[in-house]
């Protein structure tokens, strides 16, 4: 953010909105925040109060925080009464530093009314140092019976990160060669080469 | 000199001799006319292993129309080509498969490295999935570099090897 | 009995009599495509598939935590290469929004002009393709003569045939040439009639329609469910646009339809791409009469420009549907990690479900129907 900036109003925007939301339950809708995605918001809280936080509401998107027992409980919700019905991806962040693995669903829909909103649900977990994909306590539920769309993604993000995703029906490896052996490339311990 | 060596001790050094003779012969126009053979019939076997295919895809395109040379023709089984063009980066999944395809083609066969990753791994020198360059795996004889590329700079590769092949000595 | 068979080929014992045959289907086969596909058959019958991509898994996102802002350009742009405009699209975007940059009003311009002329090169090579992998060679010689039109097009406005590295955070690297406004109208012009007359040769071909129409048919409803895009999923009667539903730049301000088809076969998928190309003759056209006669086409970056603790998606729709990059910053010039979201990706999941119960023949028709690139799906 330290480039010349010819709007700053563009940069403040991008700005996480919501440090002092959590605790309170309902956000109010302030000038800056946009109507239709506090909207949403503010379903998914009355619904699940402290199961969830909000992270961040921008144009279009926003950013929902779960714990990873209520998963599948609030994606449900979401698919079936805030007509979220796709998956578009699903994207493992490795941060070393609080030892965790947070792994993003972003969530669409092809309903005309909130065709251009996407919801990212992002949920963590426990990330080992020496790490031995599928059975160690990198787990993760898997969203596969709620949105279909997320079998490849999550086939991908098991061998990319080795977040095992439980009651997925196929967790063989996808992408990365069949006699691979190294930890999983995207974890940040993983270096190429020279670098 | 030849009536002493026609008897039957030394039947093996005459048809050894023979054949000397006779290889010194005919070798010249009989390999000049197996290599004039090989060189127009440089067909590739159709393996695709990254993006360089997109342009390997426009050289046979009404405007380069490699055809015209009588090489690089597209054609089905492995079995009848002799020809490799690696087309762009060897990950390490595809390396094994890419070998399996040039053991099956039958003698002679040549290979054309296509790209700068084919040479070297180019752009993708530090990933962890991708070979820096296939010499490891297959024996090249013409580089075409490139990122991708263009349809001529393949062309002239072709026309490389075919110039290489005119010197090789036949087997 | 089973070892005389010949590699490559299993046959399971399924009861007493009916066997099941599993046949692998690449990576080197005559159509085009990096891509193994496990089939098992039952006769003619396809009983399940399984898709088998990472031929081309460059490790494109690792490589792009150690390159900043700017040196990403080259190599996010190689897994699209003949669509390099469209993928380098919403990295641009999410740069742009994270860095709080505005872009100038006339490089919005150029930048819809230059990936809906690389969207027609996309389509023009995937429709070629297309034609191998139905043995109908007229149709490959069509459209990879057109496309050289569209390239020349391209190589005038950057410099290259196909790798652009055309878009950068802030705008475009340069502005157009001084004749560049009239020579795409004429091309465009010329195209555009040149495009009309696929419909005679192929679209209207009876080999072909008895080839496509009803094969691999794809229910709307499954559609949403196994959350295809593109051209998949207007072939299925869902009018998703990104370009309609989410405007970035100035789509907002030119005229153009989507284009929606409701049978949802091969044939569908195989003519929205060409119905698109039309579109965008159209909006190349909007867009020149629109564009602003001068001004700057890029704001000029700091040489490792910095963002602070964000993150962004954006998503623009490229030749094969939604196309998302997820960058999240951590105060460092290196983005923290970059996720591509691409189509092909997405619709990789449709092939196991519209190869089941079709016959071993239709596979290419079905299989290349679904606009995907292999080596963009291995990224």
């Amino acid at each position: 953010m330290n480039n010349e900036m010819p709007n700053k109003t563009e940069a403040d925007h991008n700005k996480n909105v919501s440090q002092n939301n959590n605790s309170s339950k309902i956000i109010k809708n302030s000038a800056d925040l946009p109507e239709f995605e506090t909207n949403i918001a503010n379903m998914l809280l009355d619904k699940f109060d402290k199961k969830l936080k909000i992270i961040f509401i921008k144009k279009n998107r926003i950013k929902v925080d779960v714990h990873k027992d209520n998963i599948v409980e609030i994606a449900k919700f979401i698919n079936q009464n805030l007509k979220f019905d796709h998956a578009e991806s699903v994207t493992g962040v490795d941060r070393p530093e609080q030892n965790e693995i947070e792994v993003v669903y972003h969530l669409g829909s092809y309903d005309p009314s909130i065709s251009n909103q996407i919801l990212a649900l992002s949920t963590r977990t426990v990330r080992e140092s020496i790490p031995n994909p599928g059975f160690d306590k990198t787990r993760l539920p898997s969203l596969r019976d709620v949105f279909y769309s997320v079998e490849f993604h999550e086939r991908e993000c098991f061998e990319m990160l080795g977040v095992y995703f439980e009651n997925h029906p196929d967790n063989r490896r996808l992408l990365l060669p069949e006699d691979w052996a190294d930890l999983p490339p995207l974890r940040k311990d993983f270096k190429i080469k020279g670098r | 000199m030849l009536k002493d060596l026609v008897i039957p001790q030394n039947a093996n050094a005459f048809v050894s001799k023979l054949g000397d003779i006779l290889v010194k012969a005919i070798d010249q126009p009989l390999g000049y006319a197996i290599n004039w053979g090989r060189i127009w019939s440089l067909w590739p076997v159709h393996i695709e292993t990254a993006c360089c295919s997109v342009e390997f895809g426009a050289a046979s395109s009404p405007r380069y129309d490699v055809e015209r040379f009588g090489i690089i023709e597209a054609f089905g089984s492995l079995r009848q080509c002799d020809l490799v063009v690696v087309q762009g980066t060897i990950t390490r999944k595809m390396a094994p498969r890419l070998r399996l395809v040039y053991d099956q083609m039958p003698d002679p066969k040549y290979v054309i490295a296509m790209g700068a990753c084919a040479i070297t791994g180019g752009l993708y020198f530090d990933s962890y999935n991708v070979l820096p360059g296939i010499d490891g795996v297959l024996p090249v004889d013409v580089y075409v570099p490139g990122c991708p590329p263009r349809p001529e700079t393949l062309i002239q590769g072709c026309m490389l090897l075919q110039e290489k092949i005119k010197c090789m000595q036949i087997r | 009995m089973i070892s005389k068979l010949p590699p490559g080929i299993k046959v399971e014992q399924k009861g007493d009599n009916d066997k099941i045959m599993t046949l692998n289907v690449g990576p080197q086969h005559p159509g085009s495509g990096h891509m193994r596909i496990i089939v098992k058959i039952d006769g003619d019958y396809i009983v399940s598939c399984d898709p088998d991509p990472g031929y081309v898994h460059r490790g494109e996102e690792k490589m792009a935590e150690y390159r900043n802002y700017i040196t990403n350009i080259p190599h996010l742009e190689r897994p699209v290469i003949h669509d390099s405009c469209n993928i380098l699209y919403p990295y641009c975007l999410g740069v742009e929004e994270i860095l709080g940059i505005e872009v100038p009003e006339r490089a919005k311009y150029v930048r819809v002009i230059a990936s809906e002329l690389n969207r027609c090169v996309y389509t023009l090579y995937w429709l070629a393709i297309y034609g191998i992998f139905l043995g109908h060679s007229t149709m490959f010689m069509w459209p990879a003569g057109d496309r050289e039109l569209l390239i020349d097009l391209l190589e005038k406005l950057s410099g290259a045939r196909v790798t652009h590295a055309y878009f950068v955070p802030g705008g475009v690297r340069n502005d157009m040439p001084s004749n560049f406004e009239d020579v795409c109208l004429r091309q465009i012009n010329y195209f555009e009639k040149r495009i009309k007359q696929y419909d005679s040769i192929f679209y209207s071909n009876p080999i072909l329609k008895s080839r496509t129409i009803n094969t691999g048919v794809l229910r709307q409803n499954d559609a949403i469910r196994l959350g295809s895009t593109g051209s998949v999923l207007r072939a299925s009667g869902i009018d998703f646009d990104l370009r309609k539903k989410e405007p970035y730049d100035v789509y907002d301000n030119l005229d153009f339809q989507t284009n929606v088809l409701k049978s949802g076969d091969s044939y569908a998928r195989s003519k929205i791409p060409w119905l698109d190309m039309l579109e965008s003759c159209k909006i190349i056209r909007n867009a020149l009469e629109k564009i602003p006669k001068s001004g700057s086409v890029r704001v000029k970056l700091k040489p490792n420009p910095k963002a602070g603790n964000v993150e962004t998606y954006k998503r623009v729709e490229s030749g094969r549907g939604s196309l998302g990059m997820y960058i999240i910053s951590n105060g460092k010039p290196e983005p923290y990690r970059v996720k591509i979201s691409v189509g092909s990706f997405r619709n990789l999941i449709c092939l196991p479900y519209l190869l089941k119960g079709e016959k071993l023949g239709n596979m290419p028709a079905v299989y290349w129907s679904l606009n995907y690139w292999p080596v963009e799906a291995d990224r």
